[in-house]
């Protein structure tokens, strides 16, 4: 078992200093190649917080689509052969749902202020 | 070095230039460059624009219509009365400045983002969808037979290179996979009517004065095919940057940019249309693909093309949403 802090927190001190202590400093094309390093960092931390429990769940859900086992890597290029295959497709009980709670959990990491998706998570969070 | 050639190249063809500013650099990759400068006169300083592949830069990209090619169409389009930016002049091999042209530049904002938020383009706004209907109408119009040599475009072949493109990233992903399903199901067929199209006529790629359209840009993609693939391209919404109540680059519907293309005496078939949204998405989402695989394998190892990888999974809920749209 690996010490305290965790990268969570570590990367978290890094942003902080970044954020409050250099991009005050600094303007022009710095100024935004700092905006884009920062987003990176709280990308980064967002998948560290994220990913553990949205690929259980999706491992989940996909080995019962599916009924196999696997890594989550083989069990996505097996979704995807069969639905290049039109072996599963949009009427297949279960795919369409998969597929949306996927996404959400991959635009919850990469873009959570993208338009799309706070529209999405607005309309879910109101059933 | 360049200035210098620059300076010497304009002297040769404008007259009375007494010198150019010192040009700078817009934008570019290692095969393509624009760069910014003033032309120096006694009645006062000409903006003008360079586009250019350096020597040794002579190939472009498979899909690129190469600037030459770029240059005539400009040029086409402002005599036809399209607003586009005059060019002036066209780069020999004795000015030893590569391959491109010179172009009249033309003032007024480009930034999506600031076209769609700032006060300055308030009253544009509401008057640009219909108005971009028609712009696309005049591109349309182009007669065949005055433009040079371009790609023929049909859906089936941009989706066999669709196809390519995902295979090659090795990653796979199940939206895109039902994209290309639907999109191999719902394929048109080749359009009975071929026309120039632009290729990536979108808002960001446009500009915006206060008074509305006042160039098109970027026509390195230009092709001959569907002229509704121009329609859809401009309604996919990684180019409403978040304005996606309004299909057309986030400034309005569809239906104002159908009413301005019809208006110049042009038809819509709103299904290709469509058709040709879903494979804009999908087109825009392989592109990031493509700018992560030139960060992890090429020499632009750049934080922002990195993070450009990450952005495919916004085309797939837009993909999810045009095409398993939920609660509706």
């Amino acid at each position: 078992m690996q010490d305290e802090p965790t990268p969570i927190e570590l990367t978290r001190a890094v942003v902080d200093f970044l954020r409050e202590d250099i991009a005050p400093m600094i303007s022009g094309h710095h100024a935004f190649k700092l905006r884009v390093a920062i987003n990176i960092l709280e990308l980064v931390i967002r998948q560290s917080t994220l990913q553990e429990g949205s690929d259980a769940k999706e491992a989940e859900r996909l080995t019962g689509l599916l009924a196999m086992n696997g890594s989550l890597m083989e069990l996505n290029r097996v979704l995807a052969e069969r639905i290049a295959e039109g072996a599963l497709d949009l009427s297949t009980a279960g795919l369409a749902e998969h597929l949306w709670q996927t996404t959400m959990d991959k635009l919850a990491v990469d873009q959570p202020n993208y338009a799309s998706y706070r529209r999405e998570l607005a309309r879910y969070k109101e059933k | 070095m360049m200035e210098e050639k620059l300076a010497r190249c304009v002297a040769s063809w404008y007259p009375g230039a007494t010198g150019i500013t010192t040009p700078a650099k817009l934008s570019g990759g290692a095969s393509q460059e624009t760069w910014r400068f003033d032309i120096v006169h006694p009645d006062g300083n000409f903006g003008a624009i360079l586009r250019r592949a350096p020597s040794g830069y002579g190939a472009a990209p498979s899909r690129a219509a190469g600037l030459h090619a770029e240059a005539r169409l400009m040029q086409l389009a402002f005599e036809a009365g399209v607003p586009s930016p005059r060019v002036l002049y066209l780069l020999r091999v004795e000015d030893d400045l590569g391959t491109g042209f010179i172009m009249q530049r033309v003032e007024g904002e480009t930034i999506a983002r600031k076209i769609l938020r700032e006060e300055e383009f308030a009253g544009a706004r509401p008057k640009l969808a219909r108005q971009l209907g028609a712009v696309l109408a005049g591109i349309h119009g182009l007669p065949r037979a005055h433009l040079p040599k371009l790609r023929r475009m049909t859906a089936t072949k941009e989706l066999d290179e669709f196809e390519r493109d995902y295979r090659n990233l090795g990653w796979p992903k199940p939206v895109f996979e039902l994209a290309l399903r639907w999109l191999r199901k719902h394929d048109p067929g080749p359009s009975a009517e071929v026309t120039l199209v632009h290729g990536d006529f979108r808002n960001g790629n446009l500009v915006i004065g206060p008074d509305g359209v006042r160039a098109v840009l970027d026509w390195e993609l230009a092709h001959l095919g569907d002229p509704m693939e121009d329609l859809g391209w401009v309604c996919v919404n990684s180019w409403r940057f978040g304005e996606i109540d309004n299909p057309v680059g986030g400034f309005g519907s569809r239906e104002e940019l159908f009413a301005g293309y019809l208006a110049a005496g042009r038809r819509v078939d709103k299904a290709r249309v469509m058709f040709w949204e879903v494979m804009g998405t999908l087109r825009w989402g392989l592109m990031c693909g493509g700018m992560m695989q030139r960060f992890r394998q090429g020499p632009d190892h750049s934080m922002e093309r990195a993070m450009i990888g990450r952005r495919a999974s916004e085309t797939e809920i837009d993909l999810l949403r045009l095409l398993a749209p939920r609660g509706s």
